[in-house]
């Protein structure tokens, strides 16, 4: 029957997550973001609230209730705080779900009780590559089956928390298909590259990898013979970076509103004038629109359905929205949206990145 | 939780409605829009049958003591907008022709007494097709509904009100008056000075002395519908006929009628926003049906580096269908579980109309030469489209009460 209300434990969580962006992320978002440092506690925090022991069966470690609508409100309120520092906290599920969803029974065995554990593992995921034409079911990164095993070559980049990873998780072109590999962090060929100088999410220890003739055994491969279902895997993944664009726009929405009541001029608040009142108008119909989105998609992949229509309507609606919120924002700040004591230029920056964020986040 | 489900009751329900807008109202789209004034009788003949014994059970229920839009999680709401979509689908102007009371009845549901629904609803379930409208708008007050003009003069010695004034662009105006036995609520002035709380609905029932149709609009799509003026020259209807119990009745200074008759616009813009998706994807289906027949075809998996032009578009056509369908969803389950839905039915509604817009101006251009041409209806749905953005209230409007709403702010900070 259709209906729009999240259940009572949604809303305990979310309200959780809600302090937890108030009260702590965003008193250090932005010296984070200056700095290039998150600080440890905010990610242990994070990693309390037990996000992806969630989604794990109990026979693993976790609570077997695996939700991605609610995660997906999840990540939602977490990249409203800050969309840096949510990605850091949710770097551990690069990995998590990708086994969840993929995995054989041996290796899930072997991986999924790591994220159970009281502090999150040091693992991530490179599947992002460093080319104008990104695309992940297309890969430039090779697999080669040789020798019981598989050898990688390929350059990645917008990695997270690469340079204390113990275990990352190499998505390459497999004969046509992408498949993911997991490979320790101190594999021969496997050569932590220079951090990634990027437009935002600079609070986020962000690196380029290379890939050269790294090998790994055939078990390491996820999925082993089967493989993966990557379209399965990237529709999980646009859900948790449309969620999270939804948060960072609504972060910007809410903020432009209030600062608009605020900011007089002409001897009356902004926000009286029409062409300042539509703007915010439009914005909040936005953010609803693209939430709806979201939950349509994330409600289809808890139903077991496919969900690639979905997810790509939703990426494609998602992303342009995200960024005309954020630019929106700007834009009533007027000035004071142009300088880096304000959120506004953070989120616009962070807003551009969606629409080349696939695989940067999962749910 | 949060559901997508439609209910099977609901989606089995509409196989009729999918037959009557392929086998009968798009057989005859292109006849009514070349024939602007000629009447959809086959339409209006095959819902006749189904909408009074929808109207019998409407009015029971409310006799009950239920009032139809707070009766807990039910299905009314969602039942109707997924009808209006796929009658619109079919033929919006034709849909506007269904022999319903429509929205002088949910202004008669919102604001009547008992007595007022059983006197003018009880038609509505038996007998000949007809119609119920609502006359609010004139030539000085479009947006501005408290601009109105039409006076209502009480006539103490034959308990009485006397209308005079003329309104115009009442869908279904001539049909409610001089083509059934049907009523007309309208909107007029017990005092001119007091603005707003002056403003009473009044019922004005078919064949009352002193209204006429002074013209029949030739209009740019919608042509099925009838948009008709009508004129009232010291028209005389009874004292009971002012809708609403003793307390509005009273020649005071509330604005509770008003205010009534905005809650109806609660409950109808979502409606509006779903004939406007129904068009909206009779033209997006159209346009890659013909697409597919080049061979194009949209893939999901594509990145977006790869995509064709006319796939981008068709891909962003189909992005904010889903965005306006979903937004109309939302407004009217909220309706449905009893909650209040203001700001989220002037959402659905603001966006519906600017994506139906886009979308079907979107199609013609698509479809190069033959979009522009007549002999396919793509061209038609764009002009149909077009008053979604307009009439119950412009998009300008729907979006000043987003504003107003998220801002906290009435009408004296936010103009």
């Amino acid at each position: 029957m259709l209906s729009f209300e999240p259940d009572e434990e949604q809303k305990m969580l979310v309200e959780a997550i809600e302090k937890f962006a108030a009260n702590q992320m965003r008193k250090v978002y932005r010296e984070a973001e200056e700095e290039g440092i998150i600080p440890g506690h905010l990610r242990q925090s994070g990693w309390d609230f037990g996000l992806l022991p969630a989604g794990i069966p109990e026979q693993y470690g976790g609570f077997g209730e695996y939700s991605v609508v609610t995660a997906a409100l999840a990540a939602e309120a977490m990249a409203f705080g800050d969309l840096a520092i949510s990605l850091a906290i949710a770097t551990p599920a690069l990995v998590g779900i990708p086994l969840l969803l993929s995995g054989t029974e041996v290796q899930k065995e072997r991986y999924l009780p790591m994220f159970c554990e009281e502090s999150p593992p040091s693992v991530t995921a490179a599947i992002i590559e460093p080319t104008i034409q990104y695309d992940p079911r297309e890969l430039k990164t090779t697999a080669d089956h040789l020798d019981g095993g598989y050898v990688l070559n390929g350059e990645k980049s917008l990695v997270p928390l690469a340079s204390e990873a113990d275990l990352i998780l190499v998505y390459a072109n497999e004969n046509g298909n992408t498949q993911a590999f997991l490979v320790p962090g101190d594999a021969d060929g496997l050569i932590l590259g220079s951090a990634d100088q990027l437009m935002g999410l600079r609070a986020l220890p962000i690196y380029n990898i290379s890939l050269q003739d790294c090998y790994v055994p055939a078990a390491n491969k996820l999925g082993e013979e089967e493989g993966i279902s990557f379209d399965l895997i990237l529709n999980h993944s646009r859900v948790a970076l449309a969620a999270s664009a939804v948060g960072l726009a609504n972060a910007a929405a809410v903020y432009a509103r209030q600062y608009a009541k605020e900011r007089i001029q002409f001897d009356e608040p902004i926000a009286h004038r029409q062409s300042i009142a539509f703007m915010l108008a439009e914005m909040a119909i936005e953010v609803d629109s693209a939430r709806l989105m979201v939950w349509e998609t994330a409600w289809k992949l808890d139903r077991g359905e496919d969900a690639t229509k979905e997810a790509t309507l939703m990426k494609q609606y998602v992303d342009q929205a995200v960024l005309r919120v954020a630019d929106s924002t700007v834009q009533i700040l007027g000035g004071y949206g142009y300088i880096r004591e304000y959120p506004a230029e953070l989120w616009l920056r962070n807003a551009r990145g969606f629409s080349s964020f696939d695989g940067l986040a999962i749910v | 939780m949060i559901n997508f489900e439609i209910p099977e009751k609901i989606t089995n329900e509409l196989q009729m409605a999918k037959m009557v807008a392929e086998q009968v109202m798009r057989v005859k789209s292109r006849y009514y829009d070349e024939h602007e004034h000629e009447r959809p009788v086959e339409y209006i003949n095959l819902m006749w049958p189904v909408i009074r014994e929808q109207n019998r059970r409407q009015l029971e229920k409310s006799m009950n003591g239920k009032k139809p839009e707070r009766t807990g999680p039910g299905l009314a709401g969602l039942r109707l907008v997924m009808l209006v979509e796929t009658l619109s689908w079919g033929d919006a102007g034709q849909y506007l022709c269904t022999p319903d009371p429509a929205l002088g009845g949910a202004a008669i549901y919102a604001v009547g007494t008992m007595e007022q629904k059983a006197r003018f609803l009880t038609k509505f379930t038996e007998g000949d097709p007809k119609w119920g409208a609502m006359a609010m708008t004139e030539s000085c007050a479009g947006s501005d509904t408290s601009a109105i003009r039409t006076k209502a003069t009480y006539d103490p010695e034959t308990n009485e009100w006397i209308l005079t004034g003329e309104k115009i662009f009442c869908t279904s105006g001539s049909l409610a008056l001089t083509e059934s036995d049907g009523f007309v609520v309208v909107w007029a002035t017990v005092d001119a000075g007091a603005g707003r709380a002056g403003m009473k609905p009044f019922v004005v029932e078919a064949n009352t002395p002193g209204v006429s149709i002074a013209k029949q609009e030739e209009k740019l799509g919608i042509r099925a519908s009838d948009t008709s003026s009508i004129v009232f020259n010291e028209a005389r209807i009874p004292f009971e006929n002012l809708l609403g119990s003793p307390e509005v009745q009273q020649l005071d200074r509330k604005t509770k009628g008003f205010k009534g008759a905005m809650r109806t616009f609660d409950a109808s813009r979502p409606v509006v926003a779903a004939s406007a998706m129904g068009v909206a994807r009779a033209a997006l289906e159209l346009t890659q049906e013909l697409l597919a027949k080049e061979g194009i075809v949209l893939d999901y998996r594509k990145p977006q580096h790869k995509l064709s032009a006319i796939e981008r578009d068709l891909l962003e056509m189909q992005a904010r269908h889903k965005a306006g369908w979903l937004l109309t969803q939302r407004a009217v389950s909220l309706m449905d579980h009893g909650q209040p839905n203001r700001l989220e039915a002037s959402m659905c509604k603001a966006y519906a109309g600017d994506a139906v817009t886009w979308i079907t101006q979107k199609a013609v251009e698509l479809l190069g030469p033959l979009g522009y041409s007549r002999n396919l209806l793509v061209e038609k749905w764009m002009r149909d489209a077009k008053i979604n953005d307009i009439y119950e209230g412009t998009k300008q409007i729907n979006l000043l009460i987003v504003a107003r709403s998220i801002l906290g702010y009435s009408r004296r900070e936010l103009k």
